[in-house]
């Protein structure tokens, strides 16, 4: 039985349908993210699960038992805030133990809860602070805190972390990771931030106005995306998208890279994987198409005898060269169309230079101009 | 040391003390009357009509403010502003309590738990910030007819409670409009209701406009003279009314001392009310989101 089952729901205001027919079901222990751009209807749809706004049309679900029309109350889930929506009045004991005061827990066990949960996220020594004494990642914390204590059937986290810098981000990230492998709590968890969709997610659902356009692990957003808004969305840097004609030959298919620019130079061509000859592919041949090639499916030629990446050889023209130093960031001209690289941090390339580079077809993707749905 | 960089030469230094000049004198004619007023209630009647209204008094005594708060005659009765005071301080109590809880919940109401049309509501409730206190004696007095309130305290405090709720709506309306929503939803998850919510997460961080509220309700009902000359029985009629009625009553001497006196403890519980919260009223009427 699933933890959390939401039914064709709709959700309109005015004449806007934020939500359309939204359908998914989430298993018991498992970490869902929806990811989206901001107005895509992650946080609508994340209010309408928590009770805070009524749905137009469609059922929620939580451990199977029909909850459309119940309060926040009555749900059994709890909440965390992006503004952390501490209590200022109360100290963090009273901020923690107050859910379970409204539901009627005895002092005792409450108390036995409040310990507990403090204990979890380190927060013992802040207990009789006041939510103005404590530092952002510690009100996160105690936000935290507030919902573990009640122990509810759902988790829903709406971009916890937005609050937070960069840092603190990433631990507190590592945190929540955790929690959820130690607890093995059902959470839905919100945010716009891809790379934390991807670190923190047992599945993903991409989504764009009002629609999930996808719902898949981690990995199958990633490789296996559905169109070229949840190729572009995941990932970062972004994929690149170069403009192409597919053309058959007697060995394969090959993809012409189009210059417009210099529509009379010899094409650059890429050969299409044999292995990855779709059976629908042939209907596109002499059509314009999109490739999508991420960053890190480049690689600089000398290094090919390093890795066992086999690819095909390209020679592009480096505009601008960015250090992260993890890695290199480059940014190329491939036949008109700026393309950016991700290579090994001992590269030498100097903005200005002309690089050799091997890119991995094999894990490149193809779309439809059109309405940008995935081809092969 | 003030804050800013200026030119220090002679010129501007004596423009300066100009300036400083001038705003000294204007600052004491302003404080004149009150100066008048107090000065006045000190001295003995001889001293009065012997005139210097400036100079300070020979002999001090106290004896004029005793008689106003005692036995001074207003119209037939003569038992001092005592009782009228005691009047005003139990149509005061109860009217602010009342205008500034209600008009808390109205403003919860209004931004937390948003309704079709509470927009427009808040719009009409504004309405009653602008109404003039004369337009509605009329219907007023036959409404506290109907209800039976008719010459009586609670009567007044009725009417100053739906005259007050205009304002608190609006102090506690744009108050808690900055209240971020989120905690209020917390709430909610956590299993509080309307009530509970109001009581135990928004009325504890709202200290800085129930102050607001509170001064200005009590300013206003307290300083009332139309309500209280309009509607009041001779058993509830407030400090302001007897005042008049004192100042006017045409027996006897001329207690310039005693008027004065008179004055001065009308207008004493709102200037304490100032002096203590002043300093809150500034706080929160300028008070932004609560930095949770």
């Amino acid at each position: 039985m699933s933890a959390l089952n939401i039914l064709h729901v709709d959700k309109t205001f005015g004449n806007t349908q934020v939500l359309k027919d939204i359908s998914l079901a989430i298993e018991s222990g498992e970490f869902l993210i929806l990811v989206g751009p901001s107005g895509c209807g992650k946080s609508t749809l994340m209010n309408a699960i928590a009770g805070l706004e009524p749905v137009t049309s469609g059922d929620i679900q939580i451990g199977g038992e029909d909850v459309t029309w119940r309060t926040p109350a009555e749900r059994d889930i709890a909440m965390v805030f992006q503004s952390y929506a501490l209590y200022p009045s109360m100290n963090v004991r009273q901020n923690i133990a107050f859910g379970l005061e409204m539901r009627k827990m005895p002092k005792a066990q409450r108390e036995e809860a409040v310990a507990r949960v403090a204990d979890l996220l380190q927060i013992t020594p802040l207990l009789d602070r006041k939510p103005s004494q404590l530092s952002g990642g510690q009100r996160q914390r105690v936000a935290m805190g507030r919902a573990l204590a009640r122990e509810p059937q759902i988790y829903l986290f709406d971009e916890p972390l937005s609050n937070l810098d960069a840092k603190l981000r990433v631990e507190m990230r590592t945190e929540i990771k955790k929690l959820h492998q130690r607890l093995g709590t059902t959470i839905v968890y919100v945010t716009h931030d891809q790379i934390e969709a991807m670190t923190l997610a047992d599945r993903i659902a991409v989504m764009r106005d009002g629609e999930i356009l996808q719902l898949g692990t981690p990995d199958e957003v990633y490789n296996d995306p559905v169109d070229m808004f949840v190729a572009g969305f995941m990932g970062s840097p972004s994929m690149n998208f170069i403009p192409v004609t597919l053309v058959s030959r007697d060995d394969g298919y090959v993809l012409r890279v189009l210059d417009e620019q210099d529509p009379t130079g010899a094409p650059l061509e890429l050969p299409w994987p044999p292995a990855r000859e779709a059976q629908a592919l042939h209907e596109w041949v002499g059509e314009r198409l999109i490739l999508g090639v991420r960053p890190e499916h480049f690689v600089e030629d000398e290094t090919r005898m390093e890795t066992s990446f086999d690819g095909t050889r390209l020679d592009v023209m480096a505009t601008v060269v960015e250090p992260t130093g993890a890695d290199i960031l480059l940014q190329a001209t491939l036949s008109g169309t700026e393309v950016t690289m991700r290579l090994g941090p001992k590269s030498q390339v100097a903005a200005g230079e002309r690089v050799a580079l091997r890119v991995d077809m094999s894990r490149a993707v193809l779309f439809e101009t059109t309405n940008q749905r995935r081809v092969a | 040391m003030d804050n800013v960089i200026r030119r220090r030469t002679p010129g501007a230094r004596m423009l300066r003390a100009g300036l400083y000049a001038l705003l000294m004198v204007m600052a004491l004619v302003y404080l004149l009357p009150l100066v008048v007023m107090l000065l006045t209630s000190l001295k003995p009647l001889e001293e009065i009509r012997a005139g210097g209204l400036l100079s300070l008094p020979d002999s001090l005594t106290f004896a004029a403010w005793l008689k106003a708060w005692g036995s001074a005659c207003t119209g037939t009765r003569c038992e001092g502003l005592s009782g009228y005071f005691m009047n005003s301080v139990s149509i005061v109590v109860p009217a602010v309590a009342i205008s500034t809880l209600m008009g808390a919940l109205n403003g919860y109401a209004l931004t937390k738990w948003r309704f079709r049309g509470a927009n427009l509501c808040f719009a009409l409730l504004l309405f009653g910030c602008f109404i003039p206190f004369q337009v509605v004696l009329m219907p007023m007095a036959q409404t506290l007819g109907w209800l039976g309130l008719a010459s009586s305290t609670s009567g007044l405090v009725l009417v100053h409670v739906v005259y007050g709720i205009a304002f608190t709506t609006l102090f506690f309306r744009n108050y808690y409009v900055s209240i971020p929503d989120e905690m209020i939803a917390a709430a909610k998850l956590d299993g509080a209701g309307f009530f509970r919510i109001f009581w135990r997460i928004l009325l504890p961080i709202s200290g800085p406009i129930i102050t607001v509220s509170v001064i200005w309700q009590f300013t206003q009902i307290w300083n009332d003279f139309l309500f209280g000359v309009a509607f009041a029985g001779f058993g509830s009629q407030p400090v302001t009314v007897a005042l008049n009625n004192l100042v006017n009553t045409s027996t006897g001497v001329k207690e310039y001392n005693v008027d004065m006196a008179g004055a001065l403890i009308a207008a004493l519980p709102t200037l304490v009310v100032y002096v203590v919260a002043g300093k809150y009223f500034v706080r929160g009427l300028t008070a932004g989101s609560v930095k949770g």
